[in-house]
């Protein structure tokens, strides 16, 4: 067996490097995807802790993640569509105006 | 060392690797690609804790459906390759500090909590998958019908975004 | 690796098991494209490929061969690693998606050990799981050879694709669900197996009947999840040239081909599983004598094709077709004479015709319907596919339910 503290220690290296994209990237869809590699470290600690208590709990939690996760991502990318159309860039410095 | 450490240092590594190189691809669309190899790579290590069914729908829902619309939208929007500007130069020491600090302080924190979760009894191999759905309809069905409004508002939300207006 | 196998032998076994069916599919492939010229051919009232060998048997040979000595450029402006990376993960997907399908119910005796018709393990509970995020990741290498193309035909393709393959892959999952709701199972020899409770009932015991909804809905969402006509928008050869494979030649596109033909078979084989009871006999079990149903296709099958041999002047009429037809012949009389042999083969006969089946329907489909227009495909993956594959679920539940609640077994 793997002991649990190497998959936790994995998630917290993996929410990290996220957290980093996540002020590094430019572009906003990079961005949005350092919010889903977050997400994904936060559901790897959720199944190596659901594995480590025996209990079931933490992988139905994950699958909450995930469609939290889905549902973000529909509305998130139709956002990037309309910078990108009003905008016409994806560069996150150039949409810091509130209005046009 | 044994076999599944094996295989979780093997699977670990590609995660990080797949992660920095999100970080450090230009393009989005290699990043993308970066993001789904540590999206596999978790699904492996699902697999390796017993966790079948939410290895199946890691992939399923992350690679084949949420990662497939990044691309989409990537391709739709024939985005090009990332510029640096001077304040990215800035936000990258800025951002190191603070992920080294969040990883240092969770580090500590398990560090500290550390023989509690390893004292913990690790039962293996559960029968993930009916007990999956015992809980999810019975324990959390509430919850679980309120994802579904969720997902719904998401679709609207969606649709009244993308929408080009007609004047 | 103790720890995937049991014991050093069981890793080569599985070596074995990947070497052979990939052997066999790669062939199987090959005479897919002369099967399918051969009857779209007929169709149309032609004879198809008929030059290269009797029958034009030796097309798929010449094919490979092209495909290998074509010169194979790269276009400028490509991203080389992407544009490298497409057509490899399509192939490598498609021929992954192979190895969880289980082609027979009893384990080869060998030795002392059981071999199972299987590369995947028989008791994989997650099997249908597994099989659809494989293909739901089979989508990357349409959409990633449209984008690394650089050229406008393939981006439209990929785009087309890529909205098309998740636009339908849901129809295609909610359609499975009444499936998996009467079989109370994920694996895919428990979902078989379930078809077969009432052995007497033979082919009225397969989920087709009940879930003829589904079964509908199912096929329609996996013809358009193989790009195959009428839903081969992402390669509508009069709008977008060739689409998202516009620009790869020689080997690159024979990957990308042989990726489509092998997710046919993976489809098929899906269908077989899921609603025409898989391996099972359509006659009751007590039918025994319907057990020699193999030996009665293939002796005569065999005496037809030495028959023919003798009609050319070739080597390949006169020698390899009699050949053939005496192997198939022996092999015939070889399930008469030796009758635990027989019984083995049963499973796998039936499947395979069943598969065989399918796809002669992907063929037919081919050569008679015309292409959907890009708005009419959207409209018929969200506005019916979904909505009816949805109602077929909320009505097998119902029943189900009532069945519980009413005792009625």
């Amino acid at each position: 067996m793997v002991p649990t503290n190497y998959y936790v220690i994995l998630s917290a290296i993996l929410f990290g490097l996220g957290v980093f994209a996540f002020i590094f990237k430019r572009n906003v869809i990079t961005v949005f995807m350092s919010i889903e590699l977050m997400l994904n470290a936060v559901n790897l600690a959720f199944v190596a802790f659901s594995q480590a208590l025996g209990k079931l709990d933490g992988q139905v939690f994950v699958l909450f993640v995930i469609v939290v996760a889905a549902a973000e991502a529909a509305v998130g990318l139709g956002i990037i569509i309309l910078i990108a159309r009003n905008r016409q860039t994806l560069n996150v410095e150039r949409v810091d105006l509130l209005k046009l | 060392m044994t076999e599944p450490l094996l295989v979780f240092f093997i699977l670990a590594a590609l995660a990080v690797v797949g992660a920095v190189s999100l970080i450090l691809q230009r393009h989005p669309i290699h990043s993308a690609l970066s993001l789904i190899v540590v999206m596999v790579a978790l699904a492996g290590l699902y697999l390796l804790m017993g966790a079948e069914f939410v290895a199946a729908v890691q992939i399923i829902v992350y690679g084949g459906a949420i990662m497939v619309l990044f691309v989409f939208v990537i391709m739709l929007l024939n985005a090009g390759v990332e510029e640096r500007t001077s304040l990215s130069k800035m936000a990258g020491p800025a951002g190191l500090l603070l992920a080294m600090a969040l990883a240092a302080f969770v580090a500590a924190t398990i560090a500290k909590s550390g023989a509690s979760v390893q004292a913990a009894a690790q039962t293996g191999a559960l029968s993930s998958t009916k007990g999956i759905s015992e809980m999810v309809f019975k324990d959390f069905v509430y919850p679980f019908e309120l994802t579904s409004f969720l997902i719904l508002v998401a679709i609207l939300g969606a649709t009244v975004l993308a929408q080009r207006e007609k004047s | 690796m103790h720890f995937l196998f049991a014991t050093r032998e069981d890793l080569y076994i599985t070596l074995a098991k990947i070497g052979i069916l990939l052997f066999i599919v790669l062939t199987v492939n090959a005479y897919l494209t002369w099967f399918e010229r051969k009857v779209v051919a007929h169709i149309q009232s032609r004879w198809g490929p008929h030059r290269v060998g009797p029958h034009g048997l030796l097309q798929p040979l010449a094919d490979g061969m092209k495909f290998f000595f074509k010169e194979d450029p790269t276009p400028a402006g490509v991203d080389k690693f992407v544009y490298y990376l497409a057509p490899l993960l399509a192939l490598a997907l498609a021929l992954t998606s192979i190895a969880i399908i289980p082609f027979g119910p009893q384990p080869l005796h060998l030795h002392g050990r059981d071999i199972y018709l299987s590369i995947a393990p028989p008791n994989l509970n997650i099997g249908i799981l597994a099989l659809f995020a494989i293909t739901a990741l089979g989508v990357y290498g349409v959409a990633l050879a449209g984008w690394a193309s650089n050229s406008k035909y393939p981006l439209l393709g990929g785009l087309r694709s890529s909205a098309q393959m998740v636009s339908y892959e849901l129809a295609l999952t909610m359609s499975v669900v009444g499936v998996l709701l009467m079989a109370g199972s994920f694996n895919l020899s428990d979902i078989i197996n379930a078809q077969g409770r009432h052995p007497q009932w033979g082919i009225f015991g397969w989920n087709l009947w009940p879930q003829i909804l589904g079964f509908l809905c199912f096929f329609t969402a996996a013809v358009a999840e193989t790009n195959r006509v009428p839903f081969d928008l992402p390669e509508a050869e009069s709008e977008l040239v060739a689409g998202f494979h516009t620009e790869y030649a020689s080997f690159k596109f024979a990957m990308f081909f042989i990726a489509e033909y092998t997710s046919m078979i993976t489809v098929s084989c899906l269908c077989t599983i899921m609603f025409f009871g898989g391996w099972l006999s359509p006659f009751p079990a007590s039918w025994t004598f319907t057990h020699y149903l193999p030996s009665v296709f293939l002796i005569p099958f065999g005496l037809w094709v030495i028959m023919d041999g003798f009609r050319y002047e070739t080597i390949f009429g006169r020698v390899v077709l009699p050949a053939a037809g005496t192997g198939i012949t022996a092999l015939g009389l070889a399930l008469i004479v030796f009758p635990h042999i027989n019984e083995f083969i049963q499973g796998p006969f039936w499947f395979l015709s069943k598969v065989l089946l399918f796809l002669f329907i992907y063929v037919w489909m081919r050569g008679t319907l015309p292409r959907f227009r890009y708005d009419q495909l959207m409209a018929f993956g969200w506005k019916l596919l979904l909505p009816v594959s949805i109602l077929n679920v909320i009505l097998t539940s119902f029943v189900i339910l009532a069945r519980m609640q009413w005792g009625a077994k």
